[in-house]
């Protein structure tokens, strides 16, 4: 049964697209900015759980949860430092800002580590389970289990707590919701956290996963997370987790019927199609401008 | 009674299954100053939207010149001869006076982009052109002393009457003024409305006035159309209107309400 | 006419600069490695210049530049080493096929705004290059070897030609469209500035002279491969503009020139070179958004008031 071990393949993928992609659409929707420099996060998370796993010999786990808390600062910091003050900016300077930053985190890493990949090691067993006649690696069921988990998560946060109900009022009109009393500041800290916190784990788990990490490792799945978030509705949560497992498994059904080097342009062609045909996505909607 | 100029059959439209605006006929006779006024949210932007080619109504039919106007773009409306101004102005902020009129005279201009990135005398012909007559619609406005201001330093009055230039600029045979006197004191309010008959008798126009306080248009405008709630309720002289009844209730149940 | 008389004097100004430079190159008072950095200078220029019509003048965020420079540079060379045409039909084939492919890009995408549009010209700039990658014909990721048949006129002229056509179409009435287009696209459309078509020709115009540099480029380093044209040779083109000022064709030409002098000085520390440019781009967007020079060109720092016949 090939077809369901590429079916699997593509849903690990796209789950790493997916948990990358939420953090591309809950900034968007809340400061409607691409936040260009995400797929950097989602690097700097992979290394910190490399140094967490190879340095301080902890175990996946651990390791998860020290990439996504130091992320989740660094996505703080990364937005007071740069995009706090571009709020009234022109979409052309928030832009250019965001892809400044994201070159920035990428060379200073290469600057201070050089540009060479790292293994990584292996932290999960790996023991193949048959099912229905696929070769299933039990470290992919474990990632999945582990993104389902995140997402639940994150779906609990955004719904059921004050910061979450704070989140999602400051996305539909921060003017509104500051003068009902939420700090619009902190509600953009807090949204930039838990999207870098999940980058960051994202990082750990593509490390895992793939096993090979580099200082532009972020820049291809951060581009086609945002793709997936795009595809889905940008600005929409349930969008973002779709779009990534579409866009995962679109992208191994491409490399399963031999044009694996087509891949990538794969991703692209969707973007524009999806730009050109229904640019609010699938979760997403139509905003016409006031005349 | 000969074609009118303007002629909206039945027009509609629809955002979402919201109707904004439903069955408004109209129509314009060639000079006539018309008043389109009603309450906030009425539809009356709305209406000139649908006019100029912003939104396609969902139902209806608008002719103007005899030709049906319906689904052309908003330029194409602009070159069959419709001009309009903007509730909330919308100059070209960091260009010049002179330059924000001279983009409305565009479509006037006959040169071709080859001919410009040439050089050509053709060229050098039609910018002349397009600055000589830039210069007389900035005069007429008593703006031709500011033409290499910016417009957004320009103050907020005559922002407004540059507003109107560059509509006419753009050679309209039907002019849509959207709260031209919005923001507006009332002496300025009076010069405007001199200024408006004085441009229509210079140019032969036919307007079409939005205006949200009824007082304004009544002293100026031959015929008035009352919108509310996205339907024509009245339409008739000042004094018809003034005494109309429903539009009374329209107004004052508005007033109530603020 | 004023206005003529001042396009005289802007060509009669880019000869005395071409003799002069042309005169220090034959006594040998510029060597070999400042002639190529001219030459590089004036390919980012091009660049530059042509990205300044579709961002700067008709303000369509295109971060996808540097695809149709890979158009040209690979249409050239494939006429010079596969076809063996004469370098200077290349070059205009070059020109040709990325302003189609300006135009087969440009037609979908510019519906687009904002954000998006950015995002679609990167995705068309990406998929040009995955294309360039897995084309045998023309070597794949190994790429392509190239003569070298760039020289210092070559590149000048395509300086002069590109400033001059891209100045021209700017100070006239398409220009005005265009720069309407950017101010207030409803209110440019409402005037009956027909916005599909200017902002299409902006950036059909803008790709042609990127194919052209593209040219200039494949001619100049013996070897063309698809990872010169990624989304970081679109970013590059991009600093040029948005330093030097985003609607200023001479602080974009300026910053161009700057940026290509230092980066060449830095060519040994490629990652330090990312990093300034970086952080300077981000303090030049948190503090000066405009851009160095913003809309304003050169001549109007010397002509504090009564500008007339301003025209190029």
């Amino acid at each position: 049964m090939d077809w369901l071990q590429q079916l699997i393949n593509g849903i690990s993928l796209g789950s790493i697209y997916a948990l990358i992609a939420l953090g591309y659409t809950m900034v968007y929707g809340i400061i409607k900015l691409i936040n260009f420099a995400h797929g950097d996060v989602f690097m700097l998370g992979a290394f910190i759980g490399f140094f967490a796993i190879t340095r301080w010999e902890m175990g996946f786990i651990p390791a998860l949860i020290i990439a996504m808390v130091v992320c989740s600062i660094i996505g703080m910091i990364i937005e007071r430092v740069a995009y706090k003050r571009l709020r009234n900016a022109t979409r052309i300077a928030a832009l250019t800002t965001a892809i400044g930053v994201s070159f920035l985190i990428e060379y200073t890493m290469i600057f201070f580590r050089g540009a060479t990949p790292e293994a990584y090691p292996q932290v999960l067993p790996q023991t193949n389970i048959n099912i229905l006649g696929a070769n299933i690696n039990s470290q992919t069921i474990f990632i999945l289990v582990v993104t389902i988990i995140l997402m639940i998560l994150l779906q609990f946060i955004v719904h059921k707590t004050k910061i979450g109900k704070a989140m999602r009022a400051v996305s539909h009109d921060a003017d509104a919701a500051r003068l009902m009393g939420i700090n619009v500041d902190n509600t953009i800290s807090a949204t930039f956290a838990i999207g870098s916190a999940l980058a960051g784990a994202a990082g750990v788990i593509f490390g895992s996963y793939y096993t090979r990490i580099d200082p532009l490792m972020g820049v291809l799945p951060g581009l086609k997370a945002f793709i997936a978030a795009v595809l889905g509705g940008i600005g929409s949560i349930p969008g973002a987790m779709v779009g990534g497992f579409i866009l995962g498994i679109i992208e191994t059904v491409v490399s399963a019927v031999g044009y694996s080097l087509w891949r990538d342009a794969a991703a692209f062609i969707i973007l524009i199609l999806i730009l050109i045909l229904r640019p609010a996505g699938i979760f997403g909607k139509n905003i016409r401008e006031k005349v | 009674m000969s074609n009118p100029l303007l002629k909206l059959e039945n027009i509609g439209i629809q955002f979402g299954g919201l109707k904004a605006v439903q069955n408004v006929n109209m129509y314009l006779n060639k000079g006539e100053l018309v008043g389109l006024i009603g309450p906030n949210g009425a539809g009356k932007t709305t209406t000139f939207n649908m006019l100029t080619g912003v939104y396609v109504p969902t139902e209806g039919e608008i002719t103007f010149n005899g030709q049906s106007i319906k689904g052309l773009k908003p330029y194409q409306v602009s070159h069959k001869g419709i001009s309009r101004t903007f509730q909330n102005i919308r100059l070209f902020k960091d260009l010049t006076v002179l330059d924000n009129v001279k983009i409305a005279n565009h479509q006037l201009a006959k040169h071709s982009i080859l001919s410009s990135i040439l050089r050509l005398p053709t060229h050098f012909k039609g910018e002349a052109t397009m600055e000589k007559e830039s210069i007389e619609f900035l005069k007429i406005f008593e703006l031709d002393v500011y033409k290499d201001e910016l417009a957004k330093n320009l103050p907020y009055g005559m922002q407004r009457r540059l507003e109107i230039a560059r509509a006419l600029a753009a050679g309209p045979k039907l002019l849509l003024l959207d709260e031209p006197a919005a923001g507006m004191n009332p002496q300025e309010t009076q010069e405007l409305m001199d200024l408006i008959a004085l441009i229509r008798k210079e140019f032969d126009l036919t307007i079409l006035l939005i205006e949200h306080d009824m007082s304004l248009v009544m002293g100026i405008c031959e015929r008035i159309y009352v919108l509310d709630h996205g339907q024509l309720i009245a339409e008739g002289t000042s004094e018809e209107i003034r005494n109309n009844p429903k539009v009374i209730e329209a107004y004052l149940g508005e007033e109530v309400v603020h | 006419m004023k206005k003529s008389k001042a396009f005289w004097g802007y060509l009669a100004f880019a000869l005395v600069i071409y003799a002069v430079v042309q005169g220090m190159l034959a006594s040998g008072m510029l060597d070999l490695y400042y002639q190529n950095m001219l030459i590089t200078i004036c390919i980012n220029v091009m660049l530059a210049v042509s990205l300044h019509i579709v961002i700067g003048v008709t303000g369509q965020f295109s971060i996808g530049h540097a695809g149709f420079m890979a158009v040209g540079a690979y249409i050239s060379a494939i006429c010079t080493m596969k076809l063996g045409l004469p370098f200077i039909v290349g070059i205009i084939l070059a020109g040709i096929v990325a302003a189609v492919a300006g135009l087969l890009v440009g037609v979908p995408s510019l519906r687009l705004k904002g954000d998006y549009l950015a995002i679609a010209t990167l995705g068309f700039a990406e998929i040009i290059r995955i294309v360039f990658l897995n084309v045998d014909y023309v070597g794949g990721a190994a790429g392509m070897v190239v003569n070298h048949a760039t020289t210092w006129t070559y590149a000048f002229v395509g300086v002069v030609i590109t400033i001059m056509v891209i100045s021209n179409f700017t100070n006239s009435r398409h220009g005005r469209g265009c720069l309407a287009i950017r101010e207030d696209e409803i209110a440019a459309d409402a005037m009956g500035i027909n916005t599909t078509y200017y902002k299409v020709v902006a950036f059909v115009i803008g790709s042609l002279f990127a194919g052209v540099a593209g040219a200039l480029y494949a001619h100049n380093f013996y070897i063309i491969q698809p990872t010169a044209f990624n989304f970081l040779k679109s970013f590059e083109i991009l600093i040029y503009i948005v330093l030097g000022g985003l609607g200023s064709l001479s602080g974009s030409v300026m910053a161009a020139i700057f940026l290509t002098a230092i980066s060449q000085y830095l060519q040994a520390f490629p990652e330090t070179r990312m990093i300034i440019y970086s952080v300077v781009l981000i303090i030049v967007m948190l503090y000066r958004p405009t851009g160095l020079m913003g809309t304003k060109e050169l001549k109007d720092l010397f002509k504090v008031k009564n500008r007339g016949g301003s025209e190029a």
